[in-house]
């Protein structure tokens, strides 16, 4: 067996994603038929690729339970039609759920136990709200191992902001304003659409639909309109529903190769994998997390923060994002970073997002030649970051 | 209007819910229809009145709009739509009643084809009848590879696709393939296709899998939209149609013997599609589907396929199902042919041990053999797997004494058909079985109360007739003995149940139904040829009715000397009703299969043995005289409480003897011709209200 191997990203596609809830656009959807018809894309778009050469189908979900139970990964596999002889696993890092079935079929492919696989994640938040039949252990709180706020995300983020005193509720609500106006833009430039896998929907109600854009943009957000939400989990706090991402439903897919079997079947490899990284933090400041884990992504990388062109982070809550600019001294509104605007915009079905952050890097390398590098990156509940460090198979190379 | 809609009190609607769908690619917005009942998909969507006005609002709504590029029709999952709900019939009492039907259901599915924008179709799900008919009316179809059942099955019933279909669909896809999905698969047991066929046959222009079909079926209407894709369609019309027409009708005429009208008529309209325009076409099935709603063949159908799909799975004076005992193993006594069959069913639907027993040794080899040589071309045909196929050898095994018994919760016994032995095998059986065990016999005219006689334990003792070849036949003949208990009765009954057969309650009377019943009719028109009617006059005297078969046809599959033993023992019975025809017995002495050669050419020294009567009967005479006799055979069997009403009759003669729907089975055509007298069922209940 070979040690090390290049892995590249071919192709990456998600579901619309929609609003959790009763009157959600999959309210009345399997979480398993939005996998299903994200590894059915992948295969449409991508024929070069046999279905019997996929070896390993890794899906992230954070509940596994019901729809998202059953192995996700294998049943989704049987259910969408690839032959029974490909594989399949279920995956769990909770928001970097998609994130490590990433990195985790990238160290199979590296050392060579798989030529092609197709990793992803899915979260029906409104089918499996969050905390959905946790158990935790009670030693958590008598032994002091975490605070009390740890498991609820919202108390972390303003924890995060007691951490950063300079990151103010105005600086959150003009990051997330921002993100909301370049979702929007993105979309009028049909930056989004070309990777959305339209789906469709079904409610007793309403009949057939067909989902073909996601449900939680709010173009138009002001700063103005976003100073008067309310604090839910603090009283004169500064994390709202405004400047943090939503409840959400959605799933995301892509194919990730060895770059010589890429280049054997004549897939299109777009992003090569330069290095991945976690790490812990502190659970009740969990959105610090991305810091450690970029920082040794790019050690191993052996880069430095200069030389990342673009930033696909996930937008939990904007004081996340802002931490981890604050601490490598980039600009609130740096153009490297979200181009294409974040979660508070498009929405976090949680375990599915790191797949979503790695499908836009790669679209945005595609009309970036000039960027050689990229970084997607996620903070993840009980106090983790994740990093991918990436590498534009477009780059036109130093002029 | 509203007083179609009165008909059908209890229809469940089917609504049809409007959503707008953004098509791929920008194309612009689809109106799509959704057609559902809101029930889940064992209880299909259908089209009544209010269904049909409720697919009007929405395309009136959908009319009254500019800003869209096409209109969508699909299903609730798993169901397209099924066709017309049919229960309001029977109360429909006039022919404008009738005709409003129909006008109906053009009215509005025609709607579909004569929209200012394209239609589609997305058949996700089973489509029949109107439900097919609707998706003919669109513009253009996609189909689900997925979808199990496409049929047009409105001749089966007695009726015709007269919402469209026997117009559009001729056009579409031509003659032949209208014909054989109009009229020929309708008659062969009611066959349907499934999806990828019916795309194969032209029925539609795209197929695609089930797991994304209503995604890529909104992705190839943007690309037909787009001008990506052309759907090009031969013209049939300009062909000539008279082969396929001429060679139904003879088909037809061979089959029915134009017992039953709407194949008829189906076949007029499919001839009148080439020329005739919409508004003619339409017309004609608006008055077909009249007539033949006011008409007492398509009655008798719904009533046969009432029996057929509620009776039949609900058996009258059946016990409480929750006294039946669970079965872990079977028996059978014997390992002749009979045995045989019915080993290979009970291992392949119980999938429990089955053990045949014989006293010779080369004998049961045989019958084990047998089995396992059809479980091999079970396999050869791809209806099991190989280990399927291992399993079923494994359960199927033999043994010379009835030791092997010991376990079994189930015996059934098929030796020779004499009440001695049977004696003696059950009381051999009774020492080795547990007193719990049922004891089966599948006697096809002992009484098995004699049989039970004797035993320790006579209330386990049930007759379990089943009709050859058992594989096939869906009837089964459960008796009652004098003795048998309510626990017998039940775990009887639920064995037919997992064998997948339809049940009847039978008292312990001679040939219990359809033997008895067949008997009487065979032996009037081989009475009415002892007397010197000419074979060939009685044997065809009844061919108006569309029997499956002519009496000595059915002489010949039953076998001369079967027939022969049970109307000997029938005559033992019956004496005044039943007789024993010399000529008869003089046939089977000859050897010969019947009065038929093997390929049912007539064989002239066979038919000598019937020669020498003097006195013979008119075609006509022959008819009455048979159907009489069986209006006065069933008349008595009720009066004795051999079954519980005339439908357990009528459905063992559809199940067991293939009568047809069109004669409800047989009650409901006595009644009509005024044979029966007084009536056996009340009017309406298998013939139009009078």
């Amino acid at each position: 067996m070979p040690s090390s191997r290049d892995v590249v990203f071919v192709d990456g596609v998600r579901t619309p994603f929609g609003k959790s809830g009763p009157k959600g656009l999959y309210a009345e959807t399997r979480a398993d038929d939005l996998v299903i018809r994200v590894i059915r894309e992948l295969l449409r778009r991508n024929p070069n690729l046999p279905p019997e050469r996929v070896d390993e189908v890794a899906i992230a979900a954070t509940t596994q339970i019901g729809d998202q139970g059953l192995t996700i990964g294998r049943s989704a596999a049987v259910l969408a039609g690839l032959p029974k002889s490909v594989p399949g696993y279920a995956i769990d890092r909770m928001c970097a759920g998609a994130m490590t079935a990433v990195t985790s079929v990238a160290g199979g492919i590296a050392f060579g136990a798989y030529d092609v696989a197709i990793a992803g994640g899915v979260e029906h938040m409104g089918r499996h709200p969050m905390g959905e039949g946790v158990d935790p252990n009670p030693r958590f709180l008598a032994e002091r191992l975490v605070d009390g706020s740890a498991l609820i995300m919202g108390m972390t983020a303003e924890n995060l902001h007691d951490r950063y005193p300079a990151i103010t509720r105005e600086r959150a609500d003009s990051f997330a304003a921002a993100s909301q106006e370049k979702v929007a833009k993105a979309y009028a430039d049909g930056k989004i659409q070309p990777d959305l896998v339209p789906t469709a929907v079904r409610s007793a109600e309403r009949g057939w639909g067909l989902a073909t854009a996601d449900e939680g943009p709010r173009p138009g957000t002001t700063v103005e309109g976003l100073s008067t939400l309310k604090t839910p989990f603090r009283p004169h706090g500064r994390v709202t529903a405004g400047n943090a991402s939503g409840i959400n439903d959605g799933a995301t897919g892509c194919v990730v190769a060895a770059s010589e079997v890429a280049e054997e079947l004549g897939l299109t490899a777009r992003m090569r994998l330069v290095s991945y990284a976690f790490a812990g933090v502190d659970p009740e400041v969990m959105g610090v997390g991305p810091i450690p884990s970029t920082e040794r992504a790019l050690r191993l990388a052996g880069l430095s923060i200069s030389d990342i062109g673009l930033f696909e982070i996930n937008e939990a809550f904007a004081v996340q994002v802002l931490a981890f600019l604050e601490h490598f001294g980039i600009a609130d509104d740096d153009p490297r970073v979200n181009p294409y605007g974040g979660a508070i915009a498009f929405g976090h079905p949680l375990a599915s997002s790191g797949v979503r952050l790695m499908t836009q890097l790669a679209r945005e390398f595609g009309e970036r030649p000039d960027v050689r590098y990229g970084v997607t990156t996620m903070c993840v509940g009980m106090g983790m970051g994740g990093t991918v460090i990436w590498e534009n198979l477009g780059w036109e190379g130093v002029k | 209007m509203t007083d179609i809609r009165e008909l059908f009190a209890d229809e469940i609607v089917t609504k049809a819910i409007v959503r707008d769908v953004e098509l791929p690619g920008g194309v612009g917005t689809m109106a799509l229809i959704t057609l559902d009942n809101g029930l889940d998909h064992t209880k299909p969507s259908t089209f009544g009145p209010a269904g049909l006005l409720s697919l009007n609002e929405a395309l009136d709504a959908v009319a009254a709009r500019s800003d869209l590029v096409a209109v969508g029709v699909t299903g609730k999952p798993f169901v397209f739509a099924v066709g017309a709900d049919l229960k309001g019939v029977a109360a429909i009492t006039a022919r404008e009643q009738a005709l409003r039907i129909g006008e109906l259901g053009h009215g509005v599915f025609r709607r579909l084809g004569e929209l200012g924008v394209p239609s589609f179709a997305f058949v996700n799900g089973a489509a029949m009848g109107g439900g097919l008919e609707l998706a003919l009316h669109c513009t253009y179809r996609t189909i689900s590879s997925g979808v199990p059942a496409v049929a047009l099955p409105e001749c089966f019933l007695g009726l015709v696709p007269g919402w469209g279909g026997t117009q559009l669909l001729p056009r579409l896809v031509g003659p032949d393939a209208a014909i054989k999905l109009i009229i020929e698969n309708p008659l062969s047991q009611n066959r349907m296709i499934k999806g990828g066929d019916a795309f194969g046959a032209g029925l539609a222009d795209a197929v695609f899998e089930p797991a994304d079909f209503l995604e890529e079926s909104l992705r190839w209407a943007a690309r037909v939209l787009r001008g990506e894709v052309e759907v090009s369609r031969p013209d049939h019309t300009s062909g000539d149609w008279s082969a396929a027409v001429a060679g139904a009708r003879s088909l037809l005429d061979a089959k029915l013997r134009g017992a039953s009208p709407a194949p008829y008529r189906a076949l007029e309209l499919i001839e009148l599609a080439r020329t005739a325009s919409r508004d003619e076409g339409f017309e004609a099935e608006d008055r077909a589907l009249a007539d033949l709603l006011m008409g007492d063949e398509l009655r008798a159908g719904l009533y046969s396929f009432d029996l057929v799909q509620r009776r039949a799975r609900r058996p009258a004076g059946a016990p409480d199902r929750a006294l039946a005992r669970t079965i872990t193993k079977v028996g059978v006594v014997g390992a002749g042919l009979m045995a045989s069959q019915m080993a290979l069913l009970f291992a392949r639907r119980l999938e429990v041990p089955v053990v045949l027993t014989d006293l010779d040794r080369a004998r049961l080899d045989k019958g084990v053999g047998h089995v396992h040589a059809e479980i091999d071309r079970l396999l050869e045909r791809g209806r099991v797997s190989g280990d399927q196929a291992n399993r079923l050898k494994a359960l199927v095994t033999g043994s010379l004494t009835k030791d092997a018994f010991a376990d079994a919760d189930f015996v059934i016994e098929a030796v020779f058909e004499d009440l001695k032995v049977k004696r003696t095998v059950l009381s051999e059986l009774e020492a080795v079985v547990s007193p719990e065990c049922v004891l089966a016999s599948n006697t096809s005219s002992l009484s098995l109360t004699e049989m039970a006689a004797g035993l320790r334990h006579p209330e386990r003792v049930v007759g379990f007739h089943f009709f050859n070849p058992v594989a096939v036949m869906p009837l089964l003949e459960i008796i009652r003995g004098a003795r048998t208990d309510d626990a017998t009765l039940a775990t009887a009954f639920a064995v037919g149940r997992s064998l997948k057969k339809s049940s009847v309650l039978v008292k312990d009377a001679p040939a219990f139904v359809v033997n008895r019943l067949l008997t009487r009719f065979m032996g009037e028109v081989i009475g009415a040829v002892d007397e010197g009617t000419p074979l060939e006059v009685a044997d065809h005297a009844l061919d108006g009715l569309g029997l499956p078969m002519t009496p000595f046809t059915l002489l010949q599959l039953v076998g001369p000397a079967v027939a022969l033993h049970v109307a000997e023992t029938m005559h033992a019975a019956f004496p005044a009703r039943y007789r024993v025809s010399e000529n008869l017995a003089r046939l089977v002495a000859s050897g010969k299969p019947g009065v038929y050669g093997p390929d049912l050419s007539p064989d002239p020294e066979a038919a000598a043995l019937f020669a020498g009567g003097t006195s013979p009967s008119t075609a006509e005479e022959v008819r009455l005289r048979a159907l009489r006799a069986l209006a006065e055979e069933i008349r008595i069997m009720l009066d004795e409480g051999v079954v519980a009403a005339p439908q357990d009759i009528d459905l063992c003669m559809i199940l067991g003897a293939g009568w047809p729907f069109h004669l409800g089975g047989i009650t409901p055509y006595l009644d009509r011709t005024g044979i029966a007298e007084p009536r056996f069922l009340p009017a309406g209940v298998a013939s139009v209200p009078v």
